[in-house]
């Protein structure tokens, strides 16, 4: 089992209240409330459709129809200067093919750091990058022709450009072998204990919630539970995070139940 | 609403707008066949088409000239509006509009890699056409370019435009035939607009393309820039800046 330094308390990262998101006729997330600390990893899981992706993409400021309280870093989600200060990979990977992985990162790094007095750092950072999602090797082929699992860490290694200070990840391990998201956790880890970086990293397995500081457990577009691994195990009396995340929506469930025959 | 402020106007980014037109060449430079076609193509019409009319030099010289300006136009239009497309598709526009990437730098950035593009389409196409295919111009050449550059650029406003609405590739193709064609067939290639039916010329005056061809026709047969060739080449700048305008109003950073 691991453990983390505790942090002082301090404004956290992300704060939501009554957080609201209407997608075509549905409402996919309701009322929420959440914060998100600062310089942890803060894991994101639920089942599919739950509303993982969208509440990224209201915290990164693409989501419309958002209402409720949505702060980033100080700011309303959204706002024009948290675009340099978040990193933010979509789920599906969001590259150009037909550039290979330098010039990818060569580009969003010129948007993100414009300008030719810039020019060596950013040809650091690039290079940076790749070496951290281990690309190097294959910096100069397309991404077009590269492994899915590869095109994805392209993806990763865009928003690792210009050391943002929030880290959306959305499933970035998905399809990866294990020797590769060993590595990938490592990393997340470095950016959040060496850099005091803030992630925040959804996921569909439940043995990379082991290695968050912090759950977000998500059913049915609400929050199930925002706690440690170890005190949601605790909590629960299980012995790992799926255990404990099964038993939860069982209980949700049966509450659902009772509600329903009480009404 | 708490969670929406509203972007600040700002300025064109010029190191941005040139980062993105030097990828969206470098892009092209993957797929040297589309560069081959692009350039290639006007070409080899231009050619048929002397040989077409080889017993009547004038029709060649209309429909050559006016040609000249519709080339830059339809092609600049369909690489755009797939180009724009599958930027929306793939996900990465909404990566860069979560970056600090003005949308007004996105459109310029697009304007000037499929202008760059355009200026070498229509110069080769014009050269041909003026010094190996006899084409008879009265005025000078670089005034056809200019005109060229113009339909390029209101092409590539329209690609910007239409993908906007386009959720396909099979949907943005169709577009060609419900923008282009109607214009191609009012822009007085056929025939003159002024022998067109009254409500038929009345379209064709609010056409773009119309502007375009009758500034080629006036390049082709006064020696300096006449009054109306001033209006023409305005009025066909004017609109691609319109459109360019409203292609960036399509783009959101928010959405569905
Ligand atoms: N573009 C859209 N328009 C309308 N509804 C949508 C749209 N995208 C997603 N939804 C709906 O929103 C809900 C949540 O979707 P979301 O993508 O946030 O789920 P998720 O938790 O990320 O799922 P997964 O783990 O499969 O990625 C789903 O019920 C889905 O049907
Ligand atoms: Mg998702």
């Amino acid at each position: 089992m691991m453990n983390y330094s505790s942090r002082p308390p301090e404004e956290p990262a992300v704060h939501a209240q009554d957080l609201t998101v209407v997608r075509g006729p549905r409402t996919v997330l309701r009322g929420l409330d959440f914060t998100v600390p600062r310089g942890q990893i803060t894991g994101l899981l639920g089942p599919s459709g739950c509303g993982k992706s969208t509440l990224m993409r209201a915290v990164v400021g693409t989501q419309a129809k958002v209402t409720g309280t949505l702060d980033v870093l100080g700011s309303p989600a959204g706002h024009p200067t948290l675009r340099t200060r978040i990193g933010y990979v979509t789920q599906a990977p969001s590259v150009y093919d037909d550039l290979t992985v330098r010039q990818n990162l060569d580009y969003f790094a010129a948007i993100l750091d414009p300008g030719r007095a810039a020019a060596d750092r950013r040809h650091e950072n690039v290079t940076r990058a790749i070496a951290d999602v281990d690309l190097t090797t294959h910096a100069d082929a397309l991404a077009g022709n590269l492994s899915g699992g590869q095109r994805s860490r392209v993806s990763l290694a865009v928003a690792l450009l210009g050391a943002p200070e929030l880290l959306v990840l959305d499933e970035p391990t998905v399809g990866l072998d294990p020797v590769l998201r060993r590595d990938l956790w490592q990393l997340f880890h470095t950016l959040a204990t060496e850099r005091g970086a803030t992630l925040l990293i959804s996921s569909h397995v439940m043995d990379e919630a082991e290695r968050c500081h912090r759950l977000l457990l998500m059913r049915a577009g609400g929050i199930l539970a925002d706690d440690t691994p170890d005190a949601l195990r605790t909590r629960t009396g299980s012995d790992t995070v799926e255990a404990a995340f099964l038993h939860l929506v069982d209980e949700a469930i049966a509450a659902g139940r009772t509600k329903e025959t009480t009404r | 609403m708490s969670t929406t402020t509203p972007a600040p106007a700002r300025a064109l980014n010029a190191s941005r707008t040139t980062a993105t037109a030097a990828r969206v060449l470098r892009q092209l430079r993957h797929d040297p066949r589309t560069i081959a076609l692009m350039v290639l193509i006007p070409c080899v019409m231009l050619f048929l088409l002397r040989y077409v009319f080889d017993g009547s030099a004038r029709t060649f010289d209309n429909i050559g000239a006016s040609l000249l300006g519709i080339f830059p136009l339809i092609t600049m239009f369909l690489v755009t509006s797939i180009a724009t497309l599958r930027e929306r598709t793939s996900g990465t526009l909404e990566r860069l509009l979560a970056m600090p990437l003005g949308k007004g730098d996105l459109i310029a950035g697009y304007a000037l890699a499929f202008g760059t593009l355009a200026i070498v389409q229509s110069a080769l196409a014009t050269g041909l056409a003026v010094w190996f295919l006899g084409l008879d111009v009265t005025g000078s050449p670089w005034l056809l370019l200019l005109i060229a550059l113009l339909d390029a650029l209101l092409g590539t406003a329209l690609g910007l435009f239409v993908s906007a609405f386009a959720a396909s590739e099979f949907q943005a193709v169709q577009f060609m035939p419900a923008v282009i064609f109607p214009q191609l067939l009012l822009c007085g290639l056929f025939t003159p607009r002024e022998n067109m039916h009254p409500a038929l010329e009345a379209i064709s005056d609010v056409l773009p393309m119309s502007y375009a061809v009758d500034g080629m026709n006036e390049v082709l047969k006064h020696t300096d820039m006449t009054a109306a060739f001033i209006r023409d080449t305005a009025i066909v700048a004017g609109c691609a800046l319109l459109v360019l305008t409203l292609g960036a109003a399509t783009l959101r950073r928010r959405t569905q």
